[in-house]
């Protein structure tokens, strides 16, 4: 037990040395950083939300809107299918969780169902591990009537779709620059995390993330007005739309828009150069340059409206065929709602409303008062335990607390290797990893002291204390490391931090308090043989 | 080695000591199975004082910027905004004040609009620290993994004392355990301390401190069984609990130690937590000894622990065979001269 193999001595040296390399580049500032090698690790350890400031959002993806989103794509689509096949329909609408068909001669439905079955699309590839089957159900009923429904797999498809689009939206809109160093994730099967470190004005940042931002270009009916339409029936394929605070009224729009803000290239904030009031240029791409240039050829003189998440924000007359797709847009606009209102049309829009579930959020000031009560804390803490080991343990204590040091370094190694960040929750997992370190020194030398009083010679009750100490410190870092795991597995935000530094502590005693503390014993046995014939006496 | 000075350690333990620990066992468990039901009485009666993050709602700290915080202004302001039932407490120094917002009816927006009334009320005279706002689908979630960590947390261990040792040595752990899981949550209540996923955190610690303490107990017993096949079990139990006594309490005082350095000079932010984990470190190191190690008296054990081959076949022990083990005990406890 107390032997070493000349390799096995310099592999834990070099363990140590290496965990000393990883951690150093906590201890400088990032101009002595910029000037290392390149080959030397600058990585320096993360700290959480709750020690460096900043704001953690938790939003859900409305999994009823990416429904109602798609139940209106599936109706314009059967709605242009039947037309092209030239079948006549009677009815065609979305009634609950389907779109229902009704067809006006019950003898197409041969035809119809071979129209509607082409909407149906398999689901994301079966090889890939993707749910296998069709998106979308196309049931045929008595007396020539469909119903088209959403398989529960196609909407977790399109749900896991639109959380993925709008990651990559909310990333757009919470750094444009590419500077602020956010993580947006995942979690589950519809919420997404957004973290920003160090930020002031979390309103603005909710505001900029929480506007679906949904442009769309409208054809206002022709001759019915909102009010007449109320009283008289509203005519198929259109509805009422209600306008922005500003606007008064409400417009009977088509519901099927001439054009959408996803055919957008681009958006600035601008100022008109008559009325000198703020706008919002934009361009459209190719496609939606088309459109839009054939729409307003044969709109001359009549007004269109420009919705935005539902409601008019402007409706403005077509004076002349908008053909190179470029456009404005005013409704009002503070300069600050025009920038924004740009971003967000340019970051494109959200497939679905974001709502804030959890929403945690640390000042810069409360983060640094942290750190600095848990670096005093840390620092009595550590002092209490190294006097309390040295006192009782003499030279072996000194051994025990290089162990200490050993293993805290290793920690903090591996914790910035993995860039997992320390958090504060994270801290008390360290403190629990610490009492288990000392914990174990305290059971190897226990062990030693008794062996010693059960008369064994001091190099047989080393031999004894390592040994059979370690099946208990085994057992016991073995049972915390179970429950460590469970509180990975299942727990939520802190209580994940803790059980992180807890397993890496876990980890790291066995090799540091264990090991090189052994290492050592056997480095002092060696030179108290050389300097001292006789008896050896132990000091702990 | 030579730059190492060499020096003896105190060891201030009296070692000959041989505290009869299991003379009390009967009065301790009693005692025990009191408080657990007196714990769980009081959660039962006052309920929990849950953060946010379990009842859903907004929580502010924030900090005076000239001098010290006058609570009883700010109640009287926050509470004329309409906006339900607003708690205001101060928070570690004068300056710091803690405002608790409940769940707002109308959802997350009125939810936002009730924090942005309060920001207004409070001025520019204070700093927000800190905010926490934690929606009804959230707080509930969280509620139940809580609860299922710390469930599941018990059970992990459970399982592994039950492959390691025997299944008298699981059964003496959970009910340890347990107790202090509930004297721990029952001090919570009584106190009507703020109950948030910290307090979990801590919970799930002090599961992991108190196995540790009663794995090393266990550990003693189980080769000392090996070692002394004729002595009574009491006596051995005894035996164990004392030589692990040194280890126990010095383990003991450097967590408590350092868990003191902690809680009074780690912030206000975590000082439930720490006090938490300081009463689930003393009530852990109670469990072990008073709890586990008697519940063995009880229970019975196995006592033939020769050779590994013992300890693999002991994992697929038949029932009856167990039961002929208990036998033994027992006719070895009648043995035993009174």
């Amino acid at each position: 037990m107390l032997h070493f193999s000349r390799w096995k001595q310099l592999s834990i040296l070099a363990t140590c040395l290496l965990g000393l390399l990883v951690v150093l580049p906590n201890f400088l500032s990032q101009q002595t950083l910029d000037k290392w090698p390149g080959w030397l690790p600058k990585r320096q350890l993360s700290l959480g939300l709750d020690l460096r400031g900043g704001a953690h959002l938790l939003y859900a993806l409305e999994v009823d809107d990416v429904r109602k989103d798609w139940l209106e794509a599936l109706r314009d689509d059967a709605r242009q299918r039947l037309k092209e096949a030239k079948i006549p329909v009677s009815a065609l609408g979305i009634a609950g969780n389907s779109v229902q068909v009704q067809l006006a001669k019950a003898e197409d439905g041969d035809a119809a169902l071979k129209a509607l079955r082409e909407i149906i699309r398999p689901l994301g590839n079966p090889l890939l591990g993707g749910a296998s089957g069709d998106d979308v159900e196309v049931v045929r009923r008595e007396g020539g009537s469909f119903t088209i429904t959403p398989t529960a797999a196609g909407l977790q498809q399109r749900t896991s779709n639109a959380v993925a689009a709008a990651i990559e939206t909310v990333r757009r809109r919470v750094d444009p620059n590419g500077t602020a160093e956010p993580t947006i994730v995942r979690e589950g099967s519809n919420r997404i995390v957004v973290q920003v470190p160090g930020l002031q004005d979390v309103a603005k940042l909710k505001e900029m993330i929480g506007e679906t931002a949904r442009l769309s270009f409208h054809e206002v009916h022709p001759t019915l007005t909102a009010k007449e339409a109320k009283v008289r029936g509203i005519p198929p394929s259109f509805k009422i739309f209600p306008a922005v605070d500003q606007l008064d009224g409400e417009q009977l729009l088509r519901e099927t828009p001439v054009v959408r803000g996803d055919d957008l290239t681009n958006a600035q904030p601008a100022f008109d150069s008559r009325t000198n009031a703020p706008i919002v240029d934009f361009t459209f791409n190719q496609s939606g340059a088309r459109k839009f240039g054939k729409f307003t050829r044969e709109h001359i003189e009549r007004p269109f409206a420009i919705v935005l998440d539902g409601k008019v924000i402007s409706a403005p007359i077509v004076k002349t065929a908008i053909e190179g797709g470029r456009g404005q847009i005013e409704g009002g606009f503070t300069p600050q709602t025009a920038t924004k209102l740009a971003i967000q049309l340019k970051s494109g829009a959200l497939p679905a409303k974001l709502s804030i579930m959890d929403e945690r959020v640390v000042g810069p000031s409360l983060g640094n008062d942290s750190i600095e009560a848990g670096k005093l804390a840390g620092m009595i803490g550590g002092i209490a335990t190294i006097v309390l080991t040295v006192l009782t343990y003499g030279t072996f204590g000194i051994f025990a607390c290089v162990g200490l040091i050993v293993h805290g370094l290793l920690t903090v190694a591996l914790m910035t290797l993995m860039g997992s960040a320390l958090t504060l929750p994270g801290i008390a997992g360290l403190v629990l990893g610490i009492a288990m370190a000392v914990d174990a020194n305290v059971l190897i030398y226990e062990r030693i002291r008794e062996e010693v009083r059960a008369g064994k010679s001091a190099i047989a009750a080393i031999d004894a204390g390592f040994t059979r100490a370690f099946v208990t410190i085994a057992d016991s870092q073995l049972t915390t490391l179970a429950c460590a795991l469970v509180m990975f597995w299942l727990g939520a935000g802190p209580i994940r931090g803790f059980a992180v530094t807890l397993t890496i502590g876990i980890c790291t005693s066995i090799f540091a308090s264990v090991t090189v503390v052994r290492l050592l014993v056997s480095y002092w046995l060696n030179s108290m043989r050389r300097t001292k014939g006789g008896a050896l006496v132990l000091p702990v | 080695m030579r730059l190492v000075p060499n020096f003896k350690g105190l060891d201030f333990f009296p070692h000959d000591l041989r505290l009869p620990f299991m003379r009390f066992k009967g009065v301790c468990l009693v005692l025990s199975i009191l408080a657990m039901l007196l714990s769980l009485l009081i959660v039962w009666e006052r309920g929990f004082n849950y953060g946010v993050d379990f009842t859903g709602g907004s929580v502010l700290e924030v900090q005076s910027k000239a001098g010290p915080a006058d609570i009883g202004r700010l109640r009287d302001t926050l509470g004329r905004l309409g906006i339900g039932n607003v708690q205001i407490q101060s928070f570690g120094t004068p300056t710091d004040v803690l405002i608790r917002i409940e769940q707002q009816k109308g959802g997350e927006a009125e939810q936002q609009a009730a924090l942005k009334k309060v920001t207004e009320a409070l001025g520019k005279q204070y700093e927000q620290r800190r905010y926490e706002t934690v929606g009804p689908a959230v707080s509930s979630e969280l509620r139940w993994t809580g609860f299922m960590a710390v469930l599941a947390g018990l059970l992990a261990i459970v399982a592994y004392v039950w492959v390691r040792f025997e299944w008298q040595f699981a059964l003496g752990a959970v009910v340890a355990l347990t107790h202090d899981v509930l004297l721990t949550a029952g001090t919570f209540s009584l106190l009507q301390l703020e109950f948030d996923l910290s307090i979990v955190a801590a919970l799930l610690t002090i599961l992991g401190y108190s196995v540790n303490d009663t794995v090393v107990v266990s550990d003693r017993i189980r080769e000392n069984l090996r070692k002394y096949k004729r002595m009574p079990l009491d006596e051995l139990l005894n035996l164990s609990i004392n030589e692990t006594l040194s280890r126990t309490i010095l383990t003991g005082c450097t967590a408590i130690a350092v868990l003191i350095a902690l809680y009074v000079f780690g912030g206000e932010v975590i000082r439930n937590f720490n006090f938490a984990m300081l009463f689930g470190v003393v009530v852990g190191t109670y469990s072990s000894i008073f709890i586990a190690a008697p519940l063995l008296g009880y229970l019975g054990v196995k006592r033939d622990w020769t050779g590994g081959t013992a300890k693999a076949a002991a994992a697929v022990t038949p029932k009856r065979e167990s039961m002929v083990w208990k036998k033994a005990t027992s006719t070895a406890a009648c043995k035993k001269p009174l």
